[in-house]
């Protein structure tokens, strides 16, 4: 059912684990839902100036292709300008894993949400332009937020109080 | 890699001496047990013993065994057929909230026939209350469904009771015996059960074969139509090889019974105590004594079903999980959330279950195995203890 590849990013997953002082945070899913991903981000400059994904780390609550696709991501995205990195789009990340079983397709979109969720929260933290596309991606992400705690609401204070206890 | 197969709750392997009493019956036995000539008299002796064989273990006479493909066919032809055949009894059928999808979905296909249906609650050990059934049973009610043992946390029905509730009330009861049967003693005469569904390859016996148990007298209609086999209730040529093979594992079950019981249970024990004890926060679903001597079901917080089970398969370890990112709906257990478990608990749950092949060392290597493999997720999960 899962790629060689999918196997691998999830038995030996790439900068995993939390960051100290990140520049940006994303954090997407749910975990009624079964899946969440927080995603964090130092952003620094490459000699042209530009901005870049300096570091990366992840933690994920999920499956093994939930662990895999946000393993991916950051290394996808480790050494990118935030312009190139905020493109990266599930495509790419599924492509590069050889494939993701279609039930498991989801897991491709959290990924990338997270990523630009993180990049969205140190652009605007630092009152720096948001690119339009940026902007309508994180308003879906909001919106869908509240469908999914709409959806769950009965749920939704457990999962408060599991995070508390978890963190 | 060491290999340790605890999901004989799923499937079972074969008992060799049940592959060498079906050999014969694929090549030089091979008739059909309803033909005339000397060939199909040797396959319907195979079958008549076969169903004497089984009859008796259960308590019940031959003629009440109805060999079928699966338990899941079962299981549809005593809801449906029942309910099909007693039209002019009523129109209200009880089962658990925690049955087997094949049970839960053939009363949901009658609902939308435009029967009732009432889903009967568990408590948060998975038992149904015998007093709940009594009061569930209305003037039209024509049968209660509730599952002997359950799949996924193992817990055992309060059967008989509820049998001598259903009998005094005049309704039918039947029970899904699939994962008991072989492993507790049945008699469905003393329990009451018109009606019992078991299947061959969950004690090991082939695939392909299972069995519904119908009192005599209970009315039946079949849910196919053909030549006359098996009393005209399930017609087909008969899977002959395979229920010979159904009995000589329903034979060696029964005869190993207590012992093989025994043995299972202290290895049941040993790894539910063993995993509370060497991983934190970890939580045993169902009921401590109501339980089946080898399940063992435990859920983990912060961390995710599938991905467990896939960690353990690294290490040659073979469980199960209902978690929803492992289903094909992405829907978290239906047995797991009726007990009170939130959808995040029933995530990070695991299901072992023990069997014939089932060592001691297997399971200090599952108790060796399975901390690591904890932690190791945990480490990854945005709500670990920090």
């Amino acid at each position: 059912m899962y790629t060689p590849k999918v196997l691998k990013h999830f038995r030996n997953p790439r900068n995993f684990g939390k960051m100290k002082n990140p520049d940006g945070t994303g954090k997407v899913g749910n975990i009624v839902c079964g899946d969440v991903m927080w995603l964090y981000i130092k952003v620094g400059k490459n000699k042209k100036g530009a901005e870049i994904v300096k570091d990366i780390k992840f933690e994920t609550f999920g499956c093994v292709a939930a662990i895999a696709t946000s393993s991916n991501v950051t290394d996808l995205a480790k050494g990118q300008t935030l312009k190139k990195a905020m493109n990266i789009g599930r495509e790419q990340v599924a492509k590069t894993l050889g494939g993701l079983p279609p039930v498991k397709m989801h897991c491709s979109v959290l990924a990338v949400d997270a990523l630009a969720e993180a990049i969205h929260d140190y652009l605007s933290k630092n009152k720096k332009p948001i690119p339009a596309d940026l902007l309508k991606r994180h308003k879906r992400i909001l919106k869908e937020k509240k469908i999914v705690e709409e959806k769950y609401k009965d749920w939704i204070g457990a999962e408060e109080v599991v995070q508390k206890k978890g963190k | 890699m060491k290999k340790v197969y605890l999901d004989y709750a799923a499937t079972t392997p074969m008992d060799a001496r049940v592959v060498k009493a079906m050999t014969p019956y694929f090549r030089d036995k091979f008739g059909n047990s309803v033909s005339l000539h000397s060939y199909g008299q040797e396959a319907n002796i195979a079958l008549t013993k076969s169903r004497e064989k089984i009859a008796r273990a259960l308590s019940a006479k031959p003629e009440e065994i109805i060999f079928t493909g699966s338990a899941t066919e079962s299981n549809n032809l005593a809801i449906k057929g029942v309910i099909l055949a007693n039209k002019d009894k009523g129109r209200h059928v009880i089962v658990s909230s925690i049955e087997h999808h094949c049970v839960l979905n053939s009363a949901k296909w009658l609902a939308k026939q435009g029967y009732r249906v009432t889903y009967l609650p568990v408590d948060k050990t998975g038992l149904v209350s015998s007093a709940e059934v009594k009061k569930a049973i209305k003037k039209d009610t024509v049968l209660v469904s509730i599952m002997h043992a359950n799949t996924e946390i193992g817990t055992i029905q309060p059967i008989e009771a509820i049998g001598q509730i259903c009998r005094q009330k005049k309704v039918y009861f039947h029970t899904d015996a699939v994962q008991s049967f072989g492993k507790i003693p049945i008699n469905v005469e003393k329990m009451k059960i018109d009606l019992l569904a078991a299947s061959s390859h969950k004690m090991c016996g082939p695939k392909g074969t299972a069995l519904l148990y119908k009192r005599q007298g209970v009315r039946l209609e079949p849910l196919f139509h053909g030549g006359g086999h098996e009393s005209d209730l399930r017609p087909s040529t008969v899977n002959v090889p395979a229920i010979v093979g159904f009995a000589k594992a329903v034979e060696i079950c029964h005869k190993e019974m207590t012992k093989e019981q025994k043995r299972l249970t202290s290895l049941r024990n040993k790894l539910i105590k063993g995993i509370l004890k060497k991983i934190p926060d970890s939580h045993l679903n169902g009921n401590v004594k109501k339980r089946l001597s080898n399940n063992v079901n435990i859920r983990f917080e912060y961390v995710e079903g599938e991905a467990i089970i896939m960690e353990l398969d690294s290490y040659g370890i073979a469980a199960s999980t209902a978690s929803a990112c492992s289903s094909a709906k992405l829907e978290p257990s239906h047995v797991l959330l009726a007990i009170g478990l939130k959808p995040q608990e029933a995530h990070g749950s695991l299901r072992f279950s023990l069997g014939k092949w089932t060592t001691n060392k297997d399971i200090d290597y599952v108790l060796e195995v399975l901390p690591k493999v904890i932690k190791k997720l945990r480490k990854i999960s945005p709500f670990k203890k920090q």
